[in-house]
């Protein structure tokens, strides 16, 4: 039962990071990759993250686990809106589009 | 396993070290690195090597892009172009990479048992430690006590190091007495940004905390001085980013520094007088105390603060003279 669960968690994960790599570099604009990549990133890796905890059970190693997931969860979106914010600080307006225009 | 992980690590070493190579945007080149040094502490990790990675992914990973990209500030962003080719050097390069390929015909397997460097001294220190030291982190004891003369010409290379990028970049701007409205004019670089802000306020703590922790744990765990000053110093120049250098130059004042550079390597060499004085040999720990395997413990654990001290000061004060420059 762990087991399937972990395997599940873990697979979930890869296939966040996955999409988040194949959005990374098939987007069209600065924005809309770091849009790909932050977001899958995050869950992907906690999803990750949370299936060896599973894994690990109730040890030294989940509780490790879990302060480098909390760390994760707090600097991965911070470091993508920090990467936005220099991007735009140095000029890259996002190119936003009516509907009708497309 | 180990192989398949390795190989993977090592190809994309290989890719981003091309990529550096490639780079004419010396910041592409800077990030690189960093990426460069992250792969490496992963594959030191992978072949057990804790200590060495932990290092790797402090110092390489993060601190040297911190002072890369501060010595970025002062120089011209693209790498100038080499106006012919370099005939000698492309020879030198080729001759070298042929010979290093031809030395590693002769290295023995990876972890082969019989290989020279397990059949040298390792096996000694590794019996002997638990016996003459009773730590059970063996790098440490090797690192500390069994090659402490190394260790000391280490600190002294870092803190010489430290010296001279300190003459380089201007003395009184970095280190020494800085007036208090000089101080002021120090640009608050992330203050106006709420999220890094809020978020580095938050996690500052912790990383001191932790490399306290790494600077203490040496003994049991992966860690030691260079770790742990080197995350200090990271945890620091994280605060004079989001709360301003004057700040940060407040808390640690520049004759702090200073004392920190200075009296790491100080405290490693007084230790070794202390060990002449009490009757021993230099560096030799035994004498500290009335059990030798307690006076070991004691001299490693002041040695390491002496290590820690020196990385901690000299890290600081290389950022805040590339800082203090840059303005």
């Amino acid at each position: 039962m762990t087991d399937l669960l972990s395997w599940l968690l873990l697979l979930t994960g890869s296939g966040f990071v996955l999409t988040g790599g194949i959005g990374l570099l098939r987007m069209p604009t600065l924005y809309a990759r770091l849009h790909a990549a932050s977001l899958t990133d995050t869950l992907g890796t906690l999803l990750i993250l949370l299936g060896i905890i599973v894994q690990a059970g109730f040890t030294l190693a989940a509780i490790k686990l879990i302060a480098i997931a909390l760390f994760l969860l707090l600097t991965g979106p911070t470091a993508s809106y920090a990467l936005a914010n220099a991007a735009l600080l140095s000029g890259a307006v996002p190119k936003a589009r009516l509907l009708d225009d497309l | 396993m180990t192989i398949i992980l390795g190989i993977f690590l090592l190809t994309l070493l290989v890719i981003v070290a091309i990529g550096i190579v490639q780079a004419e945007d010396l910041f592409t080149g800077v990030m690189l690195t960093g990426i460069f040094s992250l792969l490496m502490a992963a594959n030191f990790f992978v072949l057990d090597a804790a200590d060495v990675a932990l290092t790797e992914a402090a110092v390489g990973a993060g601190i040297s892009t911190v002072l890369l990209l501060g010595g970025l500030a002062l120089m011209p962003g693209r790498e100038r172009r080499p106006r012919k080719m370099h005939w000698l050097a492309l020879g030198v390069v080729t001759l070298t990479t042929m010979m290093v390929v031809y030395a590693t015909f002769e290295k023995p397997r990876l972890g082969d048992p019989q290989a020279p460097v397990h059949q040298h001294v390792a096996p000694w220190y590794l019996e002997m430690t638990p016996e003459l030291i009773d730590i059970p982190n063996v790098v440490t004891a090797v690192l500390g006590s069994f090659r402490g003369y190394d260790t000391l010409g280490e600190v002294i290379v870092v803190f010489t190091a430290g010296i001279g990028v300190l003459f380089l970049l201007g003395l009184p701007g970095a280190v020494g007495e800085r007036r208090p409205e000089e101080l002021a004019a120090g640009r608050s670089y992330l203050g106006h940004h709420l999220i890094p802000q809020v978020l580095g306020t938050l996690l500052i703590p912790f990383i001191l905390l932790f490399a306290l922790y790494v600077q203490f744990h040496g003994e049991y765990g992966p860690g030691g001085g260079f770790q742990a000053g080197a995350i200090f110093a990271a945890g620091m120049v994280l605060y004079s980013l989001i709360a301003g250098e004057r700040e940060a130059l407040m808390i640690i004042t520049p004759r702090t520094l200073m004392i920190l550079m200075a009296g790491g390597a100080l405290l490693f060499g007084g230790v070794g007088v202390l060990t002449m004085l009490l009757g021993g040999g230099f560096l030799d720990y035994n004498v500290l105390a009335q059990n030798p395997v307690t006076g070991q413990q004691w001299g490693i654990l002041i040695i390491e603060l002496g290590v820690g001290l020196t990385v901690t000061g000299v890290l600081l004060a290389i950022y805040h003279a590339f800082a203090a420059r840059g303005r």
